[in-house]
């Protein structure tokens, strides 16, 4: 009984200040200016003439406590112990002294993990768990992005692109990425309804609940073998895996069917024009591990034209948008199909209805 | 040594992006569940396909999330990854860390779990990956002890999460660490106790370039804001023009045309700005948003699952956040309220906020949660005729008879 008096719970979020450089807590909400002065290292400038250097570094998200304990001891030994992580996996070590950037950059980059991803630059991709932790996924996670960063490493450490480029992944349609609105976006999908297991359905799933989940009302009430369950019309299936949420006797995933779709041209700012979600380029790729060759050509193919066709500054969206749908098919080769043609929920808004088209 | 062979992965240790196999490898030398994961993983590899089962109720007393259930569907042939549990926590808010507060994490994540962890999750959880029920409770009260507390989980309020804000950015409008972290605080128990029919996530970023990606992610998306003008500095400007072309690359680019750059002056009509930061953004040093500061709200973005995938649209243009931050939020807190009661009233199983108020129809849902109409809300007005109205003349009514 005295145990659980003792226990502990609801204490909320941790008090950040505890966590803040003495350069933060000295200038917080009096910065005036930031600079890039070197591929991934920020200096912000405050009111009071003091500069705090931030250095970014690319890291896999899956972290083990042996890599977390040294990025512990860089910070402590060039930066008073403080760092911080980026919304999108990086990791950045908070530094009021200048002569202690090169050797941590030194030290940092020996150790396997590259410095970069600021500005113009190919950012680090924001993921999700895929086959290490998810059951949902439709692909692994990890593996595409170590493949595809492997690849295309250069444009992560060194600003050479028109603008900055957000790569986002998710291996289902939940998408636990924040990936519908990315310059290039990649979801792994499903392509065949679900089996249904009828006899465990019956013990363990509850059939209203199944049959609401489903968005195109796809699936009905059946009696299988004299016992209810349900049936999927997979003419209406698009393979959205809610129903498997809902209810673990519908397996969706299938190793002969699961793939990759890429989508282009989205962006969450709003800097100059409005968030917008990204378009479908590329409608399937099946997976191919450990490296998923096909995905990362794909990659490389937009990163390619967008790099030449793009004026300065403008970033994935605003090029396709500028020179047309048409051209941004013609450039890539890739082929433009009828599953391109949105047939979903806001599908007519969709359409060009205009005479304005690049021939 | 290893326990599995690994031909899959080991391919992935190669190249010169950090390898997240030789992450767990290094994990696996203290973990042998983690040696399991490695050869779970492995066979995903092989056969395309994921091993793990669906569901399954895990979790500490008293809360109704926080930890994510993971078996495995090959308990047999893995038996260390039999349970593989995950433990969502609510991270440092700007995700500030000391060296001292990650070798403690580092340690309960050794004692208990994979000797692995997510730096974050999608939401912004710190995830540590891999321990059994059995051993989920002590876990959690030695997390309680250096801090840290369970994040959201299943149909609840989701960790928020918030940018660098004013730690580290001249363009935070508001104090986004401090308002992620009340909030959630004041909102602790629907982060704890799932209530809702689906999850709910709010996200804060201090200024419309959104790093938290919070138009495109939460339900109620905090994006900072200002409603006078931009602070210009000229001398910045000239040196600027020495740089760039000040036409080219900053006044043809405004979204409203409302910039001018002539004889070396630069001069803004705030009127028609609509703050996308463009040109805050290419000159720093000379730019800067006014001194009005407050944020705007957008409700309802979302991920494709039920719907499709949705943005945020504006419900509240303009509000002052940093006065509601003096007196603890009760404009942001009561406002949120209101909207879960109607969610409550008349929303279903898995729709998330956005699904329902299309379905049921803005106007109508304004009208509920007591908000007026506002055209910042729309992108363009209707262009069908087909208007619902709720009212119309009887011909027996006083005064509007045909005179």
């Amino acid at each position: 009984m005295g145990k659980q008096l003792e226990r502990i719970t609801d204490i909320g979020v941790i008090d950040y200040k505890d966590f803040l450089p003495p350069i933060i807590k000295n200038n917080y909400g009096k910065w005036e200016y930031h600079e890039v002065i070197r591929s991934g290292v920020l200096m912000h400038v405050s009111k009071n003439g003091e500069k705090l250097y931030s250095v970014r570094v690319g890291s896999p998200r899956l972290l083990s406590t042996d890599t977390i304990r040294a990025f512990a001891g860089l910070a402590e030994k060039y930066c008073g112990g403080y760092l911080r992580f980026t919304t999108r996996n990086n990791v950045e070590f908070l530094i009021d002294n200048k002569e202690s950037i090169d050797p941590l950059i030194k030290k940092v980059t020996a150790m396997g993990f590259p410095v970069g991803g600021i500005d113009n630059t190919l950012g680090n991709i924001v993921h999700t768990q895929g086959w290490i932790h998810c059951h949902t996924s439709a692909s692994d996670a990890s593996g595409v992005v170590k493949a595809i960063m492997d690849e295309l490493y250069d444009y992560f450490v060194e600003p050479v692109l028109p603008a900055k480029v957000r790569l986002a992944f998710a291996c289902c349609l939940n998408m636990c990425g924040s990936v519908a609105t990315s310059d290039i976006a990649i979801v792994a999908v499903h392509r065949r309804p679900p089996k249904i297991d009828h006899e465990k359905l019956r013990n363990i799933c509850e059939i209203p609940t199944i049959i609401s989940s489903c968005p195109v009302n796809a699936i009905r009430p059946a009696t299988v073998n004299g016992k209810a369950s349900v049936e999927v019309d997979e003419d209406l299936c698009f393979y959205c895996g809610n129903c498997f949420t809902v209810c673990g006797a519908m397996p969706i995933a299938d190793k002969l069917n699961d793939g990759l779709a890429i989508f282009v041209g989205g962006k969450v700012s709003n800097v100059r024009t409005k968030p917008s979600f990204s378009k479908l380029a590329i409608p399937f790729i099946s997976n191919n591990p450990p490296r998923w060759p096909e995905v990362v050509d794909a990659v490389r193919t937009i990163l390619d034209a967008y790099k030449k066709g793009a004026r300065k500054g403008e970033r994935v969206g605003e090029w396709i948008d500028r020179i047309g749908w048409p051209r941004f098919f013609e450039t890539t080769g890739f082929e433009f199909t009828k599953y391109h043609i949105d047939d979903f929920r806001l599908a007519e808004t969709t359409m060009n209805y205009s005479n304005h088209v690049t021939l | 040594m290893a326990k599995h062979k690994t031909d899959n992965l080991d391919e992935l240790k190669n190249g010169k992006w950090p390898s997240f196999v030789k992450e767990l490898e290094k994990a696996s030398e203290k973990s042998e569940r983690t040696k399991d994961l490695l050869g779970q993983l492995e066979k995903s590899y092989v056969d395309g396909i994921n091993y793990w089962k669906h569901g399954g109720m895990v979790g500490v007393r008293g809360y109704g999330g926080g930890v994510v259930g993971r078996f495995s569907n090959l308990p047999e042939e893995f038996p260390g990854v039999k349970e593989c549990h995950t433990a969502r926590l609510l991270p440092v808010p700007g995700l500030f860390y000391t060296s001292d507060i990650l070798r403690k994490l580092s340690d309960v994540c050794d004692k208990y779990a994979g000797a692995i962890f997510n730096f974050h999750g999608s939401t912004g959880d710190i995830q540590i990956l891999g321990f059994k029920q059995e051993d989920a409770e002590e876990m959690f009260q030695d997390l309680i002890k250096i801090g840290f507390d369970l994040g959201g989980s299943g149909s609840a309020l989701r960790t928020p999460s918030c940018c660098v804000g004013p730690a580290r950015c001249e363009w935070a409008c508001y104090d986004t660490l401090n308002a992620c972290r009340e909030i959630t605080n004041h909102f602790i128990d629907e982060v704890h106790r799932p209530p809702f029919y689906y999850k709910f996530k709010i996200k804060f970023s201090g200024c419309p370039i959104d790093c938290t990606a919070s138009g495109a992610r939460s339900d109620m998306s905090v994006v900072g804001i200002w409603k006078d003008n931009i602070k210009i500095n000229q001398k910045a400007v000239e040196d600027y023009a020495e740089q760039f072309d000040i036409q080219k690359y900053v006044v043809d680019l405004c979204p409203s045309k409302c910039i001018k750059y002539k004889d070396g002056i630069l001069k803004i009509d705030d009127n028609y700005c609509v703050k996308c930061m463009h040109c805050i953004s290419a000159m720093p040093k000379a730019l800067s948003p006014g001194d009005e500061k407050g944020a705007q709200l957008r409700l309802g973005a979302k991920a494709p699952i039920v719907e499709g995938p949705r943005l945020g649209f504006v419900l509240v243009p303009f509000y002052d956040i940093n006065k509601d931050m003096k007196e603890g939020y009760p404009f942001f807190t009561d406002l949120v309220q209101r909207i879960w009661d109607f969610w409550d009233e008349y929303g279903k199983n898995r729709e998330r906020i956005g699904e329902l108020v299309q379905r049921v129809g803005i106007g109508n849902f304004l009208e509920e949660i007591g908000m007026d109409p506002s055209p910042a809300m729309v992108a363009h007005p209707r262009t069908n005729p087909y208007i619902r109205f709720e009212e119309y003349f009887e011909e027996e009514e006083e005064g509007n008879e045909k005179k």
